[in-house]
């Protein structure tokens, strides 16, 4: 993982945790690395990776079990695909349509533009858990 | 054992000038801080007292709850990598290694190895026969294998290359993971190294300017790029740092943390916002305009 894009690094973990849980490569009741792990792997100091985990305690994504670690909470993958579905329009479909705007395009332009993207695209294989790791 | 670290009006004066100017500041025990300040900033002098090799003009200096100077117990608790490493030039580095380990009560023979193979120290080399860059990487594998309770390096990139540099970090973090410590890196090579410190404290004419943990200076300093009126409008209290123009655009880069808040009031406004990187907010605290000195002021 590389950390320079000026957002703070614990906000970019708590990002990558997150994608991590979306995409099923954290599974409900899995144990997430310990800070000390995911801070020599990815060479981060342990308290801002601490600060990452709390953001996702305080999310209530992951959970602390005393002495054992941190653990994804059940339901979490949902909770997270819910709420980008439902900025699903805001965040990524209203952008397009701007741009097509600037652009002078229509939107019917850009509905068959999404039609043929769509047909030509190759399925994504749904990661498997665990696969992938990075 | 971590120590912590308590400096309470410290004054450090050679003649008139005031090297250290009247700092108070806590250190936690057990965390990797980083000393930023451009040159002359006392960032040396301040090492160098917590070190116990120089005494106060005024104000108290206690490291795990004691008076560092010339004490006993904390002088062999105590690592201070300077630039030039204290080494005598006439000794090879395996000598040199050899003393350490003799002086040195914690110190890791096997670590010291790994670390002189890992930064391609030339063993038999003569310490003065070193480019500047191998004498630092000598210093630093002497100021990682004490495993000092309290380990401080001034300035220990110095002629150092980007590998060596980045080794150096991957290093720190390991052995502190391993084996903690309270850690102090004076440097101005932020960028590359923000992500290992916890805390930061930036130091600027003998004062300390910022104290903050490093994960939130990297979510500080934001730039505002817009029409003047409206740049203005919105900058309103926030603390300035600096601010040109070209034409009727503006950009000001202000000490603000950019959160949704701001993003939103930027957005509302019609002005470019946008997070800087910590090198520029630096820069940006550090330069003439961030605070002037009594010299100046006629």
């Amino acid at each position: 993982m590389r950390f320079n894009d000026g957002t703070p690094i614990y906000r970019q973990i708590a990002g990558q945790l997150r994608e991590d849980i979306v995409e099923g490569l954290l599974a409900d009741d899995e144990q997430v690395m310990s800070t000390n792990q995911y801070a020599s792997f990815h060479r981060i100091n342990p308290a801002t990776v601490a600060k990452a985990f709390q953001e996702l305690v305080d999310e209530d994504l992951i959970f602390k079990k005393r002495g054992l670690g941190m653990f994804v909470r059940p339901g979490a993958q949902e909770r997270l695909r819910a709420h980008r579905r439902a900025r699903f329009i805001d965040d990524r479909i209203a952008p397009v349509l701007a741009e097509a705007e600037r652009l002078g395009m229509t939107v019917d332009q850009v509905v068959d533009a999404v039609r043929s993207a769509a047909d030509r695209r190759t399925p994504t294989r749904r990661r498997t858990q665990g696969a992938d790791r990075p | 054992m971590t120590p912590a670290i308590e400096i309470t009006g410290l004054d450090v004066r050679f003649g008139a000038t005031r090297a250290i100017d009247d700092v108070s500041l806590s250190l936690t025990g057990g965390t990797i801080v980083g000393l930023l300040g451009r040159n002359g900033a006392g960032k040396s002098t301040m090492l160098s007292v917590l070190a116990g090799f120089r005494r106060p003009t005024s104000g108290t200096v206690r490291v795990d709850r004691a008076d560092p100077y010339e004490h006993r117990r904390l002088m062999s608790d105590t690592c201070l990598v300077r630039p030039d490493g204290d080494l005598e030039g006439s000794l090879t580095v395996d000598d040199a290694l050899a003393i350490a380990a003799a002086l040195r009560p914690r110190w890791d023979d096997e670590y010291a190895g790994h670390l002189v193979e890992r930064l391609e120290i030339p063993k038999r080399t003569r310490v003065d026969a070193l480019s500047r860059g191998q004498r630092s990487a000598l210093a630093v594998t002497i100021g990682m294998a004490s495993r000092a309770p309290l380990t401080m390096f001034d300035e220990p990139h110095l002629g150092m290359d980007a590998p060596s540099r980045y080794a150096f970090y991957d290093e720190l973090l390991a052995d502190y993971l391993a084996h903690p410590r309270t850690v102090i890196v004076s440097t101005h090579l932020i960028d590359e190294i923000a992500g290992v410190l916890e805390d930061v404290v930036i130091l600027h004419h003998g004062r300390v300017l910022a104290h903050r943990a490093a994960a939130d200076l990297q979510a500080d300093g934001v730039e505002l790029t817009g029409p003047a009126s409206r740049v203005d409008a919105l900058v309103g209290d926030l603390p300035v740092l600096s601010a040109r123009s070209i034409g009727s655009t503006t950009s000001v880069v202000v000490d603000a943390r950019l959160d949704d808040t701001l993003r939103d009031r930027a957005a509302a406004a019609g002005v470019d916002v946008g997070p800087i990187p910590l090198q520029d907010l630096f820069v940006s605290m550090t330069s003439t305009t961030g605070m002037p000195s009594k010299e100046h002021v006629a």
